[in-house]
C-alpha cells in the first residue's frame, strides 16, 4: 500500500501546440486537506480534468493506492472515488434537495425505477453523515449558494468518495458561511476522505489546508506543509513577484463641492435614513453582511429603485434618477456584482463591450463615429492592460480579471464622475486583482473620481478605501477611517453585528 | 413538490372559476349533452398535449407532430382502405410506429447537430406534410370509403342519453384512452429513471451529463414519445370524425402548446406535470368551445388561443423568475 491516495508523476498535457501542463507532479495522502493554488491559466483547471479522467495526459503516469492506471476514464476515476464539485455545482434547480441527494446512487446502481422513500432515505442519510438538516423537499434552486454547496458535497459523499475535489469553493460565500463549509470540510476529513481545494483566496487556504502546492504558467512552482508560506509568499509563489499592498490615503483639497451627498435616503423596510457624502476622489468601503442592504442603496442611485425618499446630489446638483440612462447622465457609473451575467455581452468584442454604455457619445448625425470610437476603445485597451489579443477579441475569451477590466474601461468612458463598485474582485486571481485595485486607486487619486465600493473581502477594502463605512439592516452603523482602519478592526466590527 | 401542486391548484381554481363564469352566461353550459362534448374534444388534443409536455419538460419545443399525425394517420388510413385491412389493434400500432420512427428522426437533428428542437421540428413538419401531399395524396378518404371498423371503434360510447332536444348523445370510451394513456404518462415521468433523466435534463442539460444520465437515450425517447402519441393520436381523430384527410392537424400545435403551457409547464423546461396539463387542456377546449356557443367568429377564436399563449407563457415565466431572484 502506497503512503499516497493519488499520486501524478511528471504530467504533461498539450492541447495542439501549447502546453497547459508541463512535467507537473503531485501528491495527495488520505485524508489530507490539500490546497492547491494557481492564477487563472496557470493549469489549475487541466489538472482537475486529468484527475477526474475528463483529459488523458499526454505524458506521464496516474496511480491510485501506488498503482499505476493506464487508461483513466471519467468512469473509473468516479470509481476510485474521486469527486469533482465544480464551481456551478452541477446541481438540478428544478428537483428537491433529495433527488438531487438520491440521483446519483440510482444511476450508479443501474435502477430503472424510482423508489421515492428509498430516496428520502438516501438523502436524509447523506445529509446526516454532513451533520446538517435541510428541507429534503425544498428545490435546490430556493437555495442559498452556501446550501447548494452543501447539497453538492454531500452527493459527492454519496459516491464513497476518497477525494473531494472542491472548485474555488468559497468564491460567492460569505465569511460565516466559509466558517460553515470549514467545519464540514474539517468534518469530512474525519472520516478519512481528501479534500482538494482549488482556490486562490489566499487567506482562506492558509486557514484550512494543511499542504499547499502552488501552480504558475503549467509548472508548480511551490510545494510543502502550510506552516512554510505566509501571504507574501503564496502571492510571490503565484505571481512570480511581490505585490505591493499599501492603503489608500486622501487628503482633501480646495473647496470642491461634496460629488456625492445623500441626506436621509430610505425605502421602506429596506433602507433607512441614509447620510453620506462623498468628495472627488474618495474610495469608501461599504461592508456589512449579504442582505444589510448595500445592494440595494447601489441599485437604488443608480435609477434601479426610483421610489426612495429622501436627497441625492451629485456635485451640489439634485438628481433623482429614475431610470439607469438618467443616472448614467447623472455622471453615475455601477459595475455589478456579477459581471458575467449582468454587465457584459460575452460573446461581443472587447471594444464593442466597451462602447456599450457611451455610443451616445461617439455619434455624429446618423452614423457612429468610427475613428474616434476606435481610438478611445484602443486608448483604454492600453491604459487597463487588457490581456488580449486585441479590442477585437471576444469578451468570453477573456479570464475573470479581464473581463472586469472591460466592465471598468465601459464606465470610464462615459465619463462616469461616482463609480460604484460591487464585489469589483469577486473570481478575480491575485495579480489581476492587484492590476484593478491599482487601477481604481489611481483613477481616484489622480482624475478625483469618487468611488463607492462594496466589498466583503475585508482586506481588499482595507487596502483601497480612505474609510469604510459599516451597514446593518439598512442603515449606517458605524465608521472606520484613517490609522483606524485594519483588518482587525473592521472583522471585529463584522464579527459585532448579529 | 409544493410548488408544482400550488400550480395545478392555481389553474384548477381558474378553471372552476371560469366554468361557474360561462354557466352564468350560458347556463346550456352545464348541461350532460355539453359537457360529454366537451370531454369528447379533449382527446385528440389531450393525447397530442401528453407529449408535448414531455418534451417541454425536456427543455425543448415540438411543432411538427400535426404533420406526424398527420402523415400516420393518412399512410394507415390510405393502406387499410388498399388492403381492405378489417381490424383495429394493427392499425393503431401501425401509426403509432410512424409517428414513433418520425420522432427519433427530430431526436436525431437535435441531438447530433445540437441544434434548436423548434427549428428542427419546424422543418421536419414541413417536409413530413410535403411529402404527404405531394407523393400520398391530396384526397379525402370519406365516410363512405373508411374502415368500418375503425368507424366502429370511434363510435363506442361509454353511455347514452337522450336530450332534452330529443337527440341521442354519448360520452365517448375514448376518453378512457385519454385517461389510461395520462396515467402511463404520470407514472412514467414519476416512476423511472427516464421519466426523471427528462426533468433533469430539462434543468440542467450539461450536469445531467455529468452525473452520467445517457443524455442521448434521454432525447431520442422524448422525441420519440411525442412522436408516437401524436401517430396515435392522428389515427384516432380520423376514427372519431369518420373521415382521413391529410390536411388535418394544420395548426393544432398552437392549440396544444397553448393548452400546455395553460397547465403550468415551463417554457424554460424542468417543469411540468400530467394533471396540470390535463386541466389545461380542458380550460382551453372550454374557452374555445364557449366562444363557439356564443357564436364568436372562428378568426377571433385564433386570437384568444394567441392571447392564452402569451398571458400563460408571461405567469409561468414570472413564476420561474421570482423563484430564482
Amino acid at each position: 500500500m502506497s503512503e499516497y491516495l493519488l499520486e501524478l508523476r511528471n504530467i504533461v498535457k498539450r492541447f495542439g501546440g501549447l502546453v497547459a501542463l508541463d512535467n507537473v507532479s503531485l501528491a495527495l495522502k488520505p485524508g489530507e486537506i490539500h490546497c492547491l493554488a494557481g492564477e487563472n491559466g496557470s493549469g489549475k483547471s487541466t489538472i482537475i480534468k486529468i484527475m477526474s479522467g475528463v483529459y488523458t495526459p499526454t505524458e506521464g503516469e496516474i496511480l491510485i493506492d501506488g498503482k499505476p492506471l493506464g487508461n483513466f476514464t471519467p468512469a473509473q476515476s468516479v470509481q476510485q472515488g474521486i469527486q469533482v464539485i465544480y464551481q456551478d455545482f452541477s446541481l438540478f434547480g428544478n428537483l428537491t434537495v433529495a433527488e438531487n441527494l438520491a440521483l446519483n446512487t440510482l444511476l450508479l446502481e443501474g435502477r430503472k425505477t424510482v423508489d421515492w422513500s428509498r430516496v428520502r432515505e438516501l438523502a436524509t442519510k447523506a445529509l446526516a453523515r454532513l451533520g446538517v438538516t435541510m428541507d429534503l423537499d425544498a428545490e435546490v434552486e430556493s437555495l442559498p449558494t452556501s446550501g447548494k454547496q452543501i447539497v453538492a458535497i454531500a452527493r459527492a459523499m454519496m459516491a464513497d468518495a476518497r477525494l473531494i475535489i472542491m472548485d474555488e469553493p468559497t468564491t460567492a460565500l460569505t465569511r460565516p458561511e466559509v466558517d460553515a463549509l470549514f467545519r464540514i470540510v474539517r468534518d469530512i476529513q474525519s472520516q478519512g476522505i481528501a479534500v482538494l481545494f482549488v482556490s486562490h483566496k489566499m487567506r482562506e487556504m492558509l486557514e484550512i489546508s494543511e499542504r499547499l502546492t502552488v501552480f504558475r504558467n503549467g509548472r508548480k512552482v511551490a510545494e510543502g506543509p502550510i506552516g512554510e508560506f505566509n501571504e507574501a509568499a503564496i502571492t510571490r509563489a503565484m505571481t512570480g513577484h511581490d505585490l505591493t499592498d499599501q492603503t489608500y490615503t486622501w487628503e482633501k483639497r480646495g473647496d470642491e463641492p461634496p460629488r456625492l451627498k445623500i441626506d436621509k435616503l430610505s425605502i421602506p423596510g429596506v433602507l433607512q435614513d441614509i447620510d453620506l457624502s462623498l468628495q472627488p476622489g474618495e474610495i469608501v468601503g461599504l461592508s456589512g453582511l449579504i442582505g444589510s442592504g448595500r445592494t440595494e442603496l447601489a441599485l437604488a442611485l443608480f435609477g434601479m429603485n426610483p421610489s426612495f425618499t429622501g436627497k441625492v446630489e451629485i456635485d451640489g446638483k439634485p438628481v433623482h434618477p429614475r431610470s439607469v440612462q438618467e443616472a448614467v447622465a447623472a455622471g453615475l457609473a455601477y459595475v455589478p456584482e456579477d459581471r458575467l451575467s449582468e454587465g457584459l455581452f460575452l460573446t461581443q468584442s472587447i471594444e464593442r463591450n466597451m462602447l456599450a454604455t457611451s455610443f451616445d457619445k461617439f455619434v455624429r448625425g446618423l452614423f457612429i463615429d468610427r475613428k474616434r470610437a476606435d481610438a478611445a476603445t484602443s486608448g483604454m485597451f492600453d491604459a487597463m492592460q487588457i490581456a488580449a489579443p486585441g479590442p477585437h477579441t471576444p469578451v468570453n475569451h477573456l479570464s475573470g480579471g479581464n473581463a472586469q477590466r472591460v466592465v471598468l474601461a465601459r464606465w470610464l468612458l462615459t465619463g462616469a464622475r461616482l463609480l460604484i463598485l460591487n464585489g469589483p474582485t469577486v473570481g478575480v486571481d491575485v495579480g489581476s486583482k492587484a492590476q484593478i485595485h491599482r487601477k481604481i486607486r489611481e483613477l481616484a487619486s489622480q482624475d478625483g473620481l469618487a468611488v463607492l465600493m462594496i466589498s466583503d473581502d475585508v482586506p481588499e477594502l482595507v487596502q483601497n478605501c480612505n474609510r469604510v463605512i459599516v451597514m446593518h439592516r439598512g442603515a449606517f452603523v458605524g465608521e472606520v477611517a484613517g490609522d483606524q482602519l485594519s483588518e482587525d478592526e473592521l472583522n471585529d466590527r463584522l464579527k459585532a453585528l448579529k | 413538490m409544493t410548488i408544482f401542486r400550488r400550480s395545478e391548484f392555481i389553474i384548477a381554481v381558474i378553471l372552476i372559476a371560469a366554468m361557474i363564469l360561462i354557466g352564468l352566461i350560458n347556463p346550456a353550459f352545464w348541461s350532460l349533452d355539453n359537457l360529454f362534448g366537451l370531454l369528447r374534444s379533449n382527446v385528440i388534443i389531450g393525447i397530442m398535449a401528453l407529449g408535448v409536455l414531455v418534451v417541454m419538460i425536456s427543455g425543448g419545443i415540438d411543432v411538427s407532430f400535426t404533420a406526424f399525425a398527420a402523415a400516420a394517420m393518412y399512410l394507415t388510413v390510405k393502406i387499410m382502405v388498399y388492403y381492405g385491412y378489417e381490424g383495429v389493434a394493427l392499425p393503431f400500432l401501425a401509426a403509432t410506429v410512424i409517428g414513433l420512427v418520425l420522432g427519433a428522426m427530430n431526436a436525431f437533428f437535435i441531438h447530433t447537430f445540437r441544434m434548436i428542437p423548434l427549428i428542427v421540428t419546424l422543418g421536419t413538419g414541413s417536409v413530413v406534410r410535403g411529402l404527404l401531399l405531394g407523393l400520398v395524396g391530396t384526397s379525402i378518404v370519406n365516410i363512405d370509403k373508411m374502415p368500418p371498423q375503425l368507424i366502429a371503434f370511434g363510435k363506442t360510447n361509454l353511455m347514452n342519453s337522450v336530450s332534452a332536444t330529443g337527440t341521442n348523445f354519448g360520452l365517448t370510451a375514448m376518453i378512457l384512452v385519454y385517461a389510461g394513456l395520462a396515467l402511463v404518462t404520470h407514472l412514467f415521468l414519476r416512476y423511472t429513471m427516464i421519466g426523471r433523466s427528462i426533468f433533469a435534463y430539462g434543468g440542467a442539460p450539461e450536469a445531467a451529463k455529468r452525473v452520467g444520465f445517457d443524455t442521448r437515450k434521454t432525447l431520442l425517447f422524448v422525441y420519440c414519445f411525442a412522436g408516437a402519441l401524436a401517430g396515435f393520436a392522428g389515427l384516432l381523430q380520423s376514427a372519431m370524425i369518420w373521415q382521413a384527410n391529410p390536411r388535418d392537424f394544420g395548426g393544432l400545435e398552437l392549440d396544444v402548446i397553448a393548452a400546455v403551457v395553460l397547465g403550468g409547464a415551463s417554457i424554460f423546461g424542468g417543469r411540468g406535470s400530467v394533471v396540470g396539463t390535463l386541466l389545461g387542456v380542458f380550460m382551453l377546449v372550454m374557452v374555445k368551445n364557449s366562444l363557439i356557443i356564443m357564436k364568436v367568429d372562428t378568426t377571433w377564436q385564433r386570437v384568444v388561443v394567441g392571447l392564452i399563449i402569451i398571458i400563460a407563457t408571461a405567469l409561468t415565466a414570472w413564476r420561474d423568475r421570482k423563484k430564482i431572484v
